[in-house]
């Protein structure tokens, strides 16, 4: 029975594996100083720029990819990827009816219109929408909209040639281009991405949206997002992502930069939901991420919330630099692993400020062989007198052959610090299940209703449609999965 | 309303029910008792579709459907409630979320609507003042953090929200206080009607003082070995269940 169960998940299929046929233009296979040059020129790029690339490629030239995390897998050959691949023809799109109807396609069947979108325009719960395709932003809507408002929404290449004073101001601020192996490596070849600039006073009047999509094969995926909230504004940032299913690996290393000033708050939601590879752990997209947030001036607030569902291998840590003070930093995270999925995620809080407030809550739920770690530091600096942060690391088993780890590392240097973590380790039962099989519920809907039950604080902070769409990814990463 | 022929039941290699043999009807409520080990537990897992159990022998006929037929969730749909002897813990869940699930799944396999928001919270609190259960234990996990009676209570509130056909209380008296006892053994009587049944399987005698059996059954290694009416209840406490092993192992050897 458990193994007809587990039989019937594994056999069902990643809903979101197809590929669109759309001729690209690709970079060669490859990495060295000319294909940088390559794909700046290609961007039209300003000379600072091109300079910013080759610096960071100089460095992650000397730099050696992280072996610390709790996961294993073959690493990527980085001269075997390629760089930039753009869905053709690349031209200045004035209106939807000249995107790609291929294009089109593709974001309908993952449940995005865009024609929709553009038709309820106007309406206040709406959700503007950067799309990224590959190496490069196909549609940004509701850019119009949001400009009456002063609020800058587009692609980062975009951004690059119309904003260059704001990007060259907080390019790297929050996640220098030295940072790590993976960002130095997003910061010499990144593609495109999506910056937000909200201006002083300005709270948004919908929620911004990017949705990221690989589709084209042996390429990797390096986009780079930047955030910034001007004094007292408000921004809320949903990201979404999928990709083909193949059987080779696929490296998407992208950087998340979020800057907030006074007063401001920046709430930053993503659903991860990435091909994982097939039931013998082949193919999968790699992902490897740095998400950082500044709260740069007083009573600043960034909260990361992330349901991770998908990936073969992912290694993530969004976390917040409290410098102002009264500054909060929030990490709600619910981390799915199945399968041979591997995870090691967690965040980072760095009190520096007074009275920094920061709070972590992470869930994990890990079944098949899947393994699943919460890495973690609270580090409270000299001089962030009453620091506090709350911590809870939960881990939910499901079946034997899996494996949950908690790694906290708490680095106290201001005695006024108030520092709290707890954590759990609990595994959905066959008792539990023939329970609600007693009172008319099946298997299927019993671990919809713990699994959800077990997460609730987390998807409780999603916005109301992200929280459905989360549910059910849930549901469907899950499926069958107790055995 | 159901009909147990010629039960047989084992685990591994264990045969634990070795030929049962039950009729009960509507509006009728039975009694089973026995001692330790007899089986009495086993037969009601076997009946509420538990997998670690192999029927080898007999059939169950439920409302005219064979019901070892029936995955255990149907068999819930089908209108048989089992009261747990040890309720189980759902964290995250709460007890109102789970039992409005519970109930939707039940009306969907018997083609009715979703019961509306408003409906089904008057039906809670409705059922749960027939139980003395505390408002807030509602809203609380599925028996998360509850006293042994508290459990016991919440299984007869779930049984009033899903209205059963056939209930089977298993040692739903034991780790009861007598108050406790007293609160659950009315709300069991209240909802009795002539529609539905209810079997009480019981160590003790004192649960039979409060819901007063039409039929007393006593169960001893694996079989029915002796049926009566409630009196049968008063002779087993007065004697002990020395007396029918003696008889039956005899037999046996």
């Amino acid at each position: 029975m458990a193994n007809e169960i587990l039989e019937e998940h594994i056999n069902k299929d990643y809903e979101w594996g197809f590929t669109t046929n759309i001729e690209a233009d690709e970079a060669p296979k490859g990495l060295n100083e000319d294909i940088i040059k390559f794909i700046s020129a290609k961007k039209n790029e300003p000379e600072w720029m091109l300079e910013f690339r080759l610096k960071a490629f100089r460095n992650w030239k000397n730099m050696v990819e992280p072996e610390w995390a709790h996961v294993s897998y073959t690493k990527p050959n980085f001269q075997d990827i390629i760089y930039y691949s753009a869905p053709k023809p690349k031209k200045e799109l004035a209106s939807l009816d000249e995107v790609d109807p291929e294009l089109l396609k593709t974001f309908e069947k993952l449940g995005i219109s865009l024609e929709e979108q553009k038709r309820l325009s106007g309406v206040q719960s709406n959700i503007a929408v950067d799309i990224v395709f590959d190496s490069v932003s196909v549609k940004t809507t509701f850019k119009e909209t949001l400009a009456e408002k002063g609020i800058i929404f587009c692609s980062f290449s975009e951004a690059v040639q119309d904003h260059p004073e704001l990007v060259k101001k907080y390019m790297g601020m929050a996640v220098p281009p030295t940072d790590n192996f993976y960002a130095a490596l997003n910061s010499a070849v990144f593609t495109d991405g999506s910056f937000c600039y909200i201006p002083k006073g300005v709270r948004s009047p919908m929620e911004l949206s990017t949705y990221f999509r690989i589709n084209a094969s042996g390429t990797g995926q390096f986009e780079r997002t930047m955030i910034i909230a001007d004094e007292d504004s408000y921004v809320s940032y949903l990201e979404g992502c999928t990709a083909p299913q193949r059987d080779e690996n696929q490296l998407h290393a992208a950087v998340v930069e979020i800057i907030t000033h006074k007063n401001a708050e920046v709430k930053y939601s993503t659903v991860q939901n990435w091909y994982p590879g097939d039931k013998d752990g082949k193919g999968g997209i790699f992902n490897f991420v740095t998400k950082r947030g500044i709260c740069l001036e007083d009573n600043s607030k960034i909260s990361w919330t992330q349901v991770e569902t998908g990936s073969a291998v992912t290694w993530k840590y969004p976390s917040v630099i409290l410098k102002g003070n009264n500054s909060v930093g929030e990490f709600y995270s619910v981390a799915v692993t199945n399968n041979y999925q591997q995870a090691d995620t967690g965040t980072k809080m760095i009190h520096i400020g007074k009275n920094t407030r920061s709070t972590i809550i992470s869930k994990g739920i890990s079944a098949g062989f899947s393994n699943n770690s919460y890495r973690g530091l609270v580090q409270i600096k000299k001089g962030a007198s009453n620091a506090r942060n709350f911590s809870q690391c939960d881990s939910l088993l499901m079946g034997d052959k899996c494996g949950a780890h908690t790694f906290p590392y708490i680095e106290i240097k201001d005695k006024s610090a108030v520092v709290e973590h707890e954590a759990t380790t609990s595994k959905i039962g066959e008792d539990q299940l023939f329970y609600c099989k007693q009172r008319g519920i099946d298997n299927e809907k019993a671990i919809g209703l713990i699994v959800n039950g077990y997460c609730k604080e987390v998807l409780n902070k999603l916005p109301m449609e992200f929280a459905v769409e989360a549910q059910k990814l849930l549901a469907i990463s899950l499926e069958g999965s107790v055995g | 309303m159901i009909n147990i022929k010629n039960l047989h039941a084992s685990i591994g290699d264990k045969e634990i029910l070795r030929g049962i043999n039950l009729e009960v009807k509507a509006g009728e409520v039975h009694a089973i008792m026995g001692p330790n080990g007899s089986g009495k537990s086993t037969l009601s897992s076997v009946l509420a579709g538990r997998e670690d159990y192999d029927v080898t022998e007999g059939e169950v006929i439920f409302n005219g459907k064979n019901l070892l037929d029936l995955p255990a969730e149907d068999r819930a749909r089908e209108g048989l409630f089992l009261a747990f002897q040890y309720p189980i813990e759902i964290p995250g869940v709460s007890n109102i979320n789970f039992l409005r699930t519970a109930l939707n799944e039940i009306r969907a396999y018997q083609g009715q609507e979703e019961m509306a928001a408003k409906d089904f919270l008057a039906l809670v609190k409705e059922k749960s003042k027939l139980v003395e259960l505390d408002a807030k234990l509602a809203s609380r996990s599925v028996n998360e953090g509850f006293s042994g009676g508290e459990k016991k209570r919440n299984e007869i509130f779930q049984m009033a929200m899903l209205n059963p056909k056939l209930a089977i209380l298993d040692e739903t008296d034991s780790g009861l206080d007598i108050d406790a006892l007293r609160i659950v053994a009315t709300g069991v009587n209240k909802l009795k009607s002539k529609d539905n049944a209810t079997i009480v399987i019981t160590h003790y005698q004192r649960l039979l003082d409060y819901i007063v059996p039409d039929f007393v059954h006593i169960l001893y290694n694996g079989r029915i070995v002796k049926s009566g009416g409630k009196e049968l209840a008063l002779e087993m406490e007065a004697k002990g269940y020395d007396e029918i092993k003696s008889q039956f192992d005899s037999l046996e050897s």
